[in-house]
């Protein structure tokens, strides 16, 4: 299988609405990796994102996960990924419970397997005495770690996180930082963007930053930093170096 | 230039708001359409003037004079119109205090919160004074036009009347705040809108079915006995239907009553706004336990996963129910006549299957948004391992399973009097619900559900073309039940419809 070695696999990537949002991007995460992709407001790192969750068609380019061609085979692709926006998106009417088993029927999970899975993620994340209370009273939070919860419950090899920690107590970011980094370390792929540079340099093996469509640096930290020139920096300053420099030299 | 804060400040505040959320409703929030709006709502007003001419000149061939026939004729039209003000009245006042969007900031700031309710109240009544008068209008003007510029006074009439309307649904929201408290008032007021704004007419229908055998309103107000059995001229009852006539008297008292009454309950409530704003913005928090059951996760596909949500979704909001399910309180009046001339002949039941038929497709119009548009997990399901052609089919499993169980007892009771007739009418609920769903599925927005009052004004297209093809295959059902040859003519202009509305449609991205 082509490209196996790698969870995901991007190249010449273009989409466009009134203005072109990615332009001709290419990127590769290894599989088992924590990725962080950085950018500006506006940078293409959400469309992109979404392009390879199957929510948008890429106007040219290709993207495969794990081998598969998201285009060509698109709910192959879907049945190993997951999607977490930033803003979650549950049903207000349904419990955390009910919101788990409709997941696990969407991806086909053995009934008993799945309701193994939701209740160890309820504990996990804290969301065990409420699994039966509907999600319309919930917190930002308590929503975002239901939507986790949803991500994680078909046991994806890839899961692609949008800004999830916007708008989280330090409680909660806490607990979905930690699950996170344990999936990782059980061998599956985490790709997810940020504005909160801390967290990127403190939970992602490598980081992308991205801007005005395409990939401008990409590495370790210490990468980065080389890149920058900027050895010693905190990411902050790393990244707002290579941002400046991107938009002078455009 | 107004004082911060003072009364004319909050109304230009207001106004503002208001004017540009119709402005935004209207073309949909596109901009450079204001043009094309003024052109489309000038011919809507000639259109409507010219309907209203018709009608007058059948009702005031000999003029109008002040007899008891003509105000219980007044009155009666008067009463239909003062149902729909109340109805959209209620609406508004409970959206005015369970809408949070500016409310922290005004309940926060220094300024006077009672000033502020005072003026969305006065609002309410020139909104709701808004909206009837652009039905009632068209009468007027061509009375004035027929009959004198006396008539302008209806305008006064309908000015009371929406004030009278919205002090009444003040009070109700109030009554129903201090009662069952700030979660169940909003349910139930809104319940209460909408039934008020179907029950007259059902109500008067029903009357005539029993009484006449048609569903004309009309019928019931014109019939000799009521006209005996009314009061005499110089009734206090028909206070407003000689006002709306031109006299001066009657205007003013009525306007003393209707706006003493209003500026009355709004001094009476505007104290207690914001501790009601404050309890109804406290309802989303509330705890909602649902009974866990015993048997754990359910084995499902994901057709079946889809079809389970969308029925426990819509089971669990009873406002929900009650907004989509309001075409079933006009299927009351046949189903009344189905019972009345059971037996009989077969010949009423040709009225039943257009009411069906057309009642069919409302219903799937709003129950298609809901599961095609209004989904609120919309990535979740789109990332799902499910084709494209799998979840609309789910979605229409869906809508079109709740329209049967909602249309078998009809077309059962149907199959005793006619099978032929049954099946006429099941093919026609079918192609209806079909037509409106495939529309509603054609013209899809991702949405929120909680946007489902405003599913019309996002595309009038679709919305025309939803009623356009309701009535079309009614029409169809009814002359093909009738056994005319002549079903073929509105069956083919359906399909036309849907073809135009397969063309227009916008393209997906």
């Amino acid at each position: 299988m082509a490209g196996a070695g790698f969870a995901l696999e991007i190249s010449g990537l273009e989409k466009s609405f009134d203005r072109p949002a990615v332009s001709g991007l290419d990127l590769k995460v290894k599989a088992g990796e924590f990725y962080a992709l950085l950018g500006p407001n506006g940078a293409g790192k959400t469309t992109t994102l979404r392009m390879v969750s199957g929510l948008l068609m890429p106007d040219a380019g290709s993207i495969s996960v794990f081998g598969i061609d998201v285009k060509r085979q698109p709910i192959e692709a879907k049945k190993i990924t997951a999607w977490v926006s930033d803003e979650p998106m549950i049903y207000e009417k349904l419990t955390p419970y009910e919101y788990l088993e409709f997941v696990a029927g969407l991806w086909e999970i053995n009934a008993q397997e799945a309701e193994r899975r939701a209740t160890e993620l309820l504990e996990w994340l804290e969301l065990a005495p409420h699994a039966h209370e509907r999600c319309g009273g919930f917190s930002k939070g308590m929503r975002q770690k239901v939507a986790l919860a949803g991500a994680l419950v078909h046991d994806p090899k890839l899961i692609i996180l949008d800004e999830p920690l916007t708008g989280l107590d330090a409680g909660s970011a806490r607990l979905v930082k930690d699950v996170l980094l344990n999936r990782v370390r059980d061998g599956v792929t985490v790709i997810m963007t940020t504005h909160i540079l801390e967290v990127a340099e403190r939970m992602a093996e490598r980081i992308g930053v991205i801007a005005a469509g395409r990939l401008i640096a990409e590495g370790t930290l210490d990468e980065l930093r080389a890149q920058a020139g900027q050895d010693g920096s905190s990411l902050e300053d790393v990244f707002l170096n290579l941002v400046a420099e991107h938009s002078e030299a455009a | 230039m107004a004082h911060p804060t003072s009364h004319t400040w909050f109304a230009r505040h207001e106004l503002g708001l208001f004017w540009r959320d119709w402005l935004s409703m209207m073309t949909a929030g596109k901009r450079g359409k204001e043009l094309l709006l003024a052109s489309v709502l000038a011919a809507m007003a000639l259109g409507a003037h010219w309907i209203a001419s018709a009608i007058i000149g059948v009702w005031a061939a000999d003029g109008v004079a002040m007899t008891k026939a003509n105000l219980v004729m007044l009155s009666g039209g008067g009463i239909l119109f003062f149902t729909l003000m109340l109805s959209q009245a209620m609406e508004s006042v409970t959206r005015a205090y369970y809408a949070r969007s500016d409310l922290d900031l005004i309940l926060s700031s220094p300024a006077s919160s009672r000033r502020l309710f005072a003026i969305r109240t006065g609002a309410i009544g020139v909104s709701t004074l808004m909206l009837s008068g652009l039905i009632a209008g068209p009468f007027i003007n061509m009375l004035a036009v027929r009959e004198g510029w006396h008539w302008l006074a209806a305008y006064g009439v309908m000015a009371c009347l929406a004030a009278f309307a919205t002090a009444l649904a003040v009070l109700g929201v109030i009554t129903l705040f201090r009662t069952v408290g700030p979660k169940r008032a909003r349910l139930i007021s809104q319940i209460i809108a909408a039934v008020v704004g179907a029950g007259f007419i059902i109500g008067i229908q029903a009357v005539a079915i029993i009484y006449y055998g048609s569903l004309s309103r009309l019928d019931v107000l014109q019939s000799p006995e009521l006209i005996a059995n009314a009061p005499d001229v110089s009734s206090w009852l028909w206070l407003p239907a000689r006002a709306a006539m031109g006299d001066g008297a009657a205007l003013v008292g009525l306007a003393i009553a209707c706006f003493g009454l209003l500026g009355f309950v709004i001094s009476l409530s505007s104290s207690s706004f914001g501790h009601h704003a404050v309890s109804a913005a406290g309802v989303s928090e509330t705890k909602h336990l649902e009974t866990r059951r015993g048997e754990g996760f359910r084995s499902m596909n994901p057709r079946k996963a889809l079809r389970h949500k969308e029925w426990v979704l819509l089971k669990r909001d009873p406002w929900l129910i009650s907004q989509t399910l309001m075409q079933i309180l006009y299927l009351l009046p046949p189903a009344m006549m189905l019972w009345v001339y059971y037996g009989e002949n077969s010949g009423f039941l040709v009225i039943i299957i257009t009411v069906l038929v057309m009642a069919s497709g409302q219903l799937a119009g709003g129950l298609a948004w809901l599961a095609i548009s209004g989904e609120d997990a919309h990535d979740l399901v789109t990332t799902a391992p499910v084709s494209e052609r799998a979840l609309v089919w789910a979605k229409v499993e869906a809508v079109m399973s709740i329209i049967a169980v909602v249309v078998s007892p009809f077309i059962l009771a149907m199959a005793f009097v006619s099978v032929r007739t049954a099946v006429v009418a099941a093919v026609g609920v079918f192609l209806s619900a079909a037509s409106a769903t495939a529309i509603q599925l054609w013209f899809r927005v991702q949405a929120k559900r909680t946007l489902f009052r405003r599913r019309q004004i996002s595309s009038r297209t679709a919305t025309l073309g939803e009623a356009f093809a309701s009535i079309m295959w009614a029409g169809t059902a009814g002359l093909a039940a009738g056994g005319s040859w002549l079903a073929v003519m509105p069956a083919f202009l359906a399909l036309c419809i849907m073809l135009a509305m397969k063309v227009v449609a916008p393209k997906e991205v």
